[in-house]
C-alpha cells in the first residue's frame, strides 16, 4: 500500500518538475534588445560576467538579455557544430574557430578586422612552486635531470598545443634547426609526468602536488594567484604570444547586437576588465596601463607557419610530430 | 513485454546503433586502424586488467559488507548502510578529488599512489563499491534461514554453512553485482581522469583515450574503439549471465 | 569469532574506501563554518543547478523503475528467443563510457545527427536542452532496478504466484499482492541506486548539456565549474547536497521495511 503511495508521490513530483521546467524557460527571455547567446571557453567566465553587466549599461546593450555557456574550448566548438545555439563564440584557440568556419557557421572573413579577429592575448609561462625552489627560468631548465613537467594532453587541450608550439618555437627563436628543435620536444616529453585533458585540470594537478613546473597560459597562472593558490610563474625569454579569437555566428538571429557586443569588448573599458582578469589586452592603450612584461623573443604562431600548417605537421593524429613522440614514449 | 522492448529500443538501442554506424563510417580499414593503434590497445589492456581485479575485490569485499549489514548488528550500522550508495551520488569528479586529496602527494596519510596504475585501481574500486553490496543485500534478506538453522543444529560450523548453503544462493546475486561493476569499471571516466595522470601507455584508460580521439576530431575512430569495448563487455555480460542462470536454483522445496 | 573478523574486515574496507573520502567532502565543506557553505549553495547558479538536477531525476527514476520491474519480470518469468541478449543489453548502458554516451546521443539528435534535420525543422530542441539531458540520464541509470529485482525473483520462485493463479487471481492482482511485496526490498534498493546514479551523472550530461548558465547546468556540472574556479567550498558544499539527497532517498525507501518478518 505504501509502495503505491510513494510511487504516486514520485509521479506527481515528476509531473510538477516537468511543468516547472517547461515554464521556467519563458520567464527570462523577454527583453528589448533580444537575447544574446555567448558560447565561450572556460577561463574567461568571471571576466565575461562583469563585461556583460557593463555592456548592458551601454546604449547598444540596453535591454539585452544574455545566455552564457562556458566549457573547454574544443568541446564548445563541437557543441556549436552539433547544434548548440550561439550568437557570439569565443575560443582559446584559432583552430576551434576554424572548425566552425569549415562547418559553415562562421564567415571566412571573421579575421578581417583591426585586431585580426582576436579579443585577448596571453603568453605561455612556467608555473612553479612558490619561491621557485628548482630555479626554473629557461626552456633548458625544463629538461634538467629530475625535473617533472606537467602539461595537458595535446589530443584534448588547445592549451597544450600552445605549450608545445611555445617550446618548439622558442628553440627555433634561439637559433636551433628544425631537427634540433624537434629533439628538444622529445626530451621535454621525457620529463612530462601528467597529461590532463584540459589546461585547467593540469593546473589543478600541479596544485595538488604533482610535478615541479607547469606549462600554462599567463592568465591561468594569474587567475590561480588571484584565488590564493600557491604558485609563482616565470615568463621565459622566448615564448609564444597566445591569441584568443572571437566572432559572430552566421545564423545568429541577433547579428547587430552581437557585433555591437564584440565591438564593445575591444573598447578601453572592456579591455581593462580583461586586463584585471589576467588577460593581455589587444588594445594597445589598455595594455600600456597594465605593464605586462613583454618577453624579448616573443613570437606568434605566424612565425611557425600559422595554425593550419602547424596542426597538420605536429598534431595530425597519425603523422604528427608530437603524435609520434607520444607513441615512441610508450609503444 | 512489448513495452519493455519498445522502451529499451528507444532509449538504448538507437544510440548504440548510431554509434556502431558511425564506427563503420571509416570503412573496414579505418576501423581496423583505429582499433589496432598501439595506444588504443594499451589503453584497452589496462582497462580490462584493472577492471577484472576490481571485480574480484568487489565480489569478495562486497559480499563481506553485505553480510555485516544484514546479518550483523553493530552501532552505526544504519549510517554505514546509508552511505554505501554515495559513490554513485557524488559526481565522479568529486570521487577523483577526494581520493587525490587523501592518497595523493599532499595526502594526510603519507601514502601517495596518485598518477599511477594503483590510482586507477583505487578510483575504479570506489565507483563500483555499491554494486555487489546492493545486489547481495536483498537476497540475503530474502534468504530462508531455516536451512542455515538446520545445518547449525546438525553441528555444521559457520564456514561450512556458508559454503554449502548460503553461498550457492547468493552467488547469482554476486554475479549480478560483478556484471554491473565490470560494466561500470571499463567505462569509467570522471573519477579516473583526475587521479591517474592519463599518461598514454602507462595510466591512460580506454575511456580517456576515446575522449582524446573525439577531441582530435576522430569521431569515427573513437566510435570504433567504443564499439570494441562494447563487444567485449557484451561478451563478458553474456558469459556472466549464462553463469548466473546455470548456478541459480529454481526449485524451492 | 568469525563475526568479529568479518566486521573488522568489512568496516576497515569501507573506512579506507568510503568513509574517508566522504568524510573529507563533509569536512572541506564545513571547514570554514556553516555560513560560507550555505552561501555557496544558495547562489543563483547553485539553486538553478539544484532544480535542474531534481527535475531530471524526478523523471528518470520513475521511468526506469517501472521499466525495470517489467523487464525483470520478462527476463525471469518468460521464455523467449534472445533473452540472454536482452539481459546483456540491459547492462550495456553502464559499459559505455559517459563521453561515448554523450557522443551517441549527439549522433542521434544533434544538428547533423540522424534525427537532426527533422528536429530542426519542427523547432524541437533535444540536445543542449533538458530533454536530451533527461534521456541521457535515463540511459545511464537504466540497469539498476532490473539487476536488483532479477536475483530476488529467482530466489523467491514461482509457487506463490502459481498458487494465487490457481485461486483465481488475475495477473495484475497476483503482481500487486504476491510478487510486489516480495520484491519490494529489491525495488527499493534499485530505486536508491537509480536515484543516486541519476543525481551523480556527470560525463554524459556534460556532453549534451551545452553548459548554459542557469539553464542546463546540473549540480554535478556546477560542482565541476566551482572546483575549476577554485571555489572549493562551493564544489564540496554542492557535493554534500547531492550526498544528502541520495541518503534521504535511502531513508525514504527504508520506510518500506516490513515490520519484523513473520515466520
Amino acid at each position: 500500500m505504501r509502495f503505491t503511495v510513494l510511487a504516486g508521490v514520485f509521479l506527481v513530483l515528476a509531473f510538477a518538475a516537468v511543468a516547472a521546467a517547461l515554464t521556467s524557460g519563458e520567464v527570462s527571455a523577454r527583453a528589448d534588445g533580444g537575447t544574446l547567446r555567448l558560447v565561450a571557453y572556460s577561463t574567461p567566465r568571471e571576466a565575461y560576467g562583469k563585461l556583460i553587466d557593463d555592456f548592458k549599461d551601454t546604449t547598444a546593450g540596453r535591454g539585452t538579455s544574455f545566455e552564457q555557456s562556458y566549457g573547454a574550448s574544443g568541446e564548445q566548438a563541437r557543441a556549436v557544430i552539433a547544434g548548440l545555439k550561439a550568437d557570439v563564440v569565443a575560443f582559446s584557440l584559432e583552430l576551434d574557430m576554424t572548425s566552425l568556419v569549415k562547418a559553415g557557421l562562421v564567415a571566412k572573413t571573421w579575421k578581417q578586422d583591426r585586431f585580426g579577429g582576436m579579443v585577448t592575448r596571453s603568453v605561455v609561462v612556467f608555473a612553479v612552486r612558490k619561491g621557485n625552489p628548482e630555479k626554473i627560468r629557461s626552456w633548458a631548465d625544463l629538461i634538467k635531470p629530475g625535473i617533472d613537467v606537467v602539461t595537458p594532453n595535446v589530443q584534448t587541450s588547445g592549451g597544450a598545443k600552445w605549450n608545445v608550439m611555445a617550446a618548439y618555437g622558442a628553440q627555433r627563436k634561439l637559433g636551433l634547426s628544425r631537427q634540433r628543435s624537434v629533439r628538444y620536444l622529445e626530451k621535454l616529453y621525457d620529463h612530462v609526468v601528467s597529461q590532463d585533458k584540459s589546461a585547467r585540470e593540469a593546473l589543478q594537478t600541479f596544485l595538488a602536488g604533482r610535478g615541479d613546473v607547469l606549462l600554462a597560459y599567463e592568465n591561468e597562472a594569474l587567475f590561480a594567484q588571484k584565488h590564493n593558490q600557491a604558485l609563482d610563474f616565470v615568463i621565459p625569454k622566448a615564448t609564444i604570444s597566445i591569441e584568443n579569437p572571437i566572432a559572430v555566428v552566421k545564423r545568429s538571429g541577433n547579428r547587430t547586437t552581437a557585433r555591437a557586443f564584440i565591438s564593445y569588448l575591444r573598447t578601453k573599458p572592456a579591455q581593462l576588465i580583461f586586463g584585471e582578469n589576467g588577460y593581455r589586452p589587444v588594445l594597445r592603450s589598455a595594455a600600456k596601463q597594465f605593464g605586462f612584461p613583454v618577453p624579448p623573443r616573443q613570437f606568434t604562431i605566424k612565425y611557425l607557419g600559422g595554425w593550419a600548417n602547424v596542426d597538420k605537421r605536429f598534431f595530425d593524429p597519425r603523422t604528427g610530430i608530437v603524435t609520434k613522440i607520444q607513441k615512441r614514449k610508450g609503444g | 513485454m512489448g513495452l519493455a522492448t519498445a522502451y529499451l529500443s528507444l532509449i538504448v538501442l538507437l544510440p548504440l546503433a548510431a554509434l556502431v554506424w558511425h564506427a563503420g563510417k571509416a570503412g573496414r580499414s579505418g576501423f581496423w586502424e583505429a582499433v589496432s593503434d598501439p595506444q588504443a590497445v594499451s589503453a584497452l589492456k589496462l582497462t580490462l586488467a584493472v577492471s577484472a581485479v576490481v571485480c574480484l575485490v568487489n565480489a569478495v569485499m562486497g559480499t563481506v559488507v553485505a553480510w555485516i549489514l544484514v546479518r550483523d548488528r553493530f552501532p552505526g550500522q544504519g549510517v554505514v548502510n546509508a552511505i554505501i550508495d554515495l559513490p554513485f551520488a557524488l559526481p565522479t569528479i568529486v570521487a577523483g578529488l577526494t581520493l587525490l586529496a587523501l592518497y595523493g602527494p599532499n595526502g594526510p596519510v603519507g601514502v601517495n599512489v596518485a598518477f599511477s596504475r594503483t590510482a586507477v585501481f583505487l578510483a575504479l574500486l570506489f565507483v563500483t563499491l555499491p554494486f555487489v553490496i546492493r545486489t547481495v543485500q536483498p537476497v540475503l534478506l530474502e534468504l530462508d534461514r531455516d536451512m542455515e538453522e538446520a545445518a547449525a543444529s546438525l553441528g555444521a560450523g559457520p564456514l561450512l554453512t556458508f559454503r554449502h548453503i548460503v553461498f550457492p544462493n547468493v552467488f547469482p546475486a554476486i554475479l549480478s553485482g560483478v556484471a554491473l561493476a565490470f560494466a561500470r569499471a571499463i567505462g569509467e571516466f570522471g573519477a579516473v581522469v583526475l587521479i591517474s595522470g592519463n599518461l598514454p601507455f602507462k595510466t591512460e584508460v580506454a575511456s580517456v583515450f576515446i575522449f582524446g580521439q573525439i577531441e582530435s576530431g576522430d569521431a569515427p575512430g573513437a566510435a570504433a574503439v567504443s564499439v570494441v569495448i562494447l563487444f567485449i563487455s557484451f561478451a563478458v555480460l553474456l558469459a556472466i549471465g549464462a553463469l548466473r542462470r546455470l548456478t541459480t536454483r529454481h526449485d524451492r522445496a | 569469532m568469525h563475526r568479529w573478523v568479518l566486521r573488522a574486515l568489512g568496516l576497515s574496507y569501507l573506512g579506507v574506501l568510503l568513509a574517508a573520502p566522504v568524510g573529507l567532502v563533509f569536512w572541506r565543506t564545513f571547514e570554514h563554518g556553516v555560513g560560507p557553505a550555505w552561501d555557496a549553495v544558495t547562489t543563483p547558479a547553485a539553486k538553478h543547478a539544484f532544480v535542474v538536477t531534481i527535475t531530471i531525476a524526478a523523471i528518470a527514476v520513475p521511468a526506469n523503475t517501472i521499466f525495470g520491474v517489467i523487464c525483470a519480470l520478462a527476463i525471469v518469468r518468460r521464455r523467449f528467443p534472445g533473452k540472454g541478449i536482452l539481459n546483456a543489453l540491459v547492462d550495456l548502458p553502464l559499459a559505455l563510457s559517459p563521453v561515448v554516451v554523450g557522443l551517441a546521443f549527439l549522433l542521434l539528435y544533434g544538428r547533423n545527427g540522424w534525427f537532426g534535420s527533422w528536429l530542426t525543422e519542427h523547432g524541437v530542441q533535444i540536445v543542449f536542452a533538458l530533454p536530451g539531458m533527461i534521456l541521457v540520464t535515463i540511459f545511464v541509470s537504466l540497469p539498476f532496478v532490473v539487476r536488483e529485482v532479477v536475483p530476488v525473483l529467482h530466489e523467491i520462485g514461482t509457487e506463490q504466484e502459481q498458487a494465487a493463479a490457481t485461486l483465481g487471481a488475475s495477473g495484475f492482482q497476483t503482481f500487486r499482492r504476491v510478487t510486489l511485496p516480495a520484491i519490494r526490498w529489491a525495488v527499493g534498493y534499485g530505486v536508491v541506486l537509480t536515484t543516486a546514479r541519476a543525481l551523480g551523472e556527470f560525463g554524459a550530461v556534460s556532453v549534451v548539456s551545452g553548459h548554459v548558465v542557469g539553464k542546463t547546468e546540473t549540480m554535478t556540472l556546477h560542482v565541476e565549474e566551482s572546483y575549476q574556479s577554485f571555489d572549493y567550498v562551493g564544489a564540496y558544499a554542492a557535493s554534500v547536497v547531492l550526498a544528502l539527497l541520495a541518503i534521504s532517498t535511502l531513508l525514504a525507501m527504508s520506510l518500506f521495511k516490513p515490520k519484523e518478518e513473520i515466520r
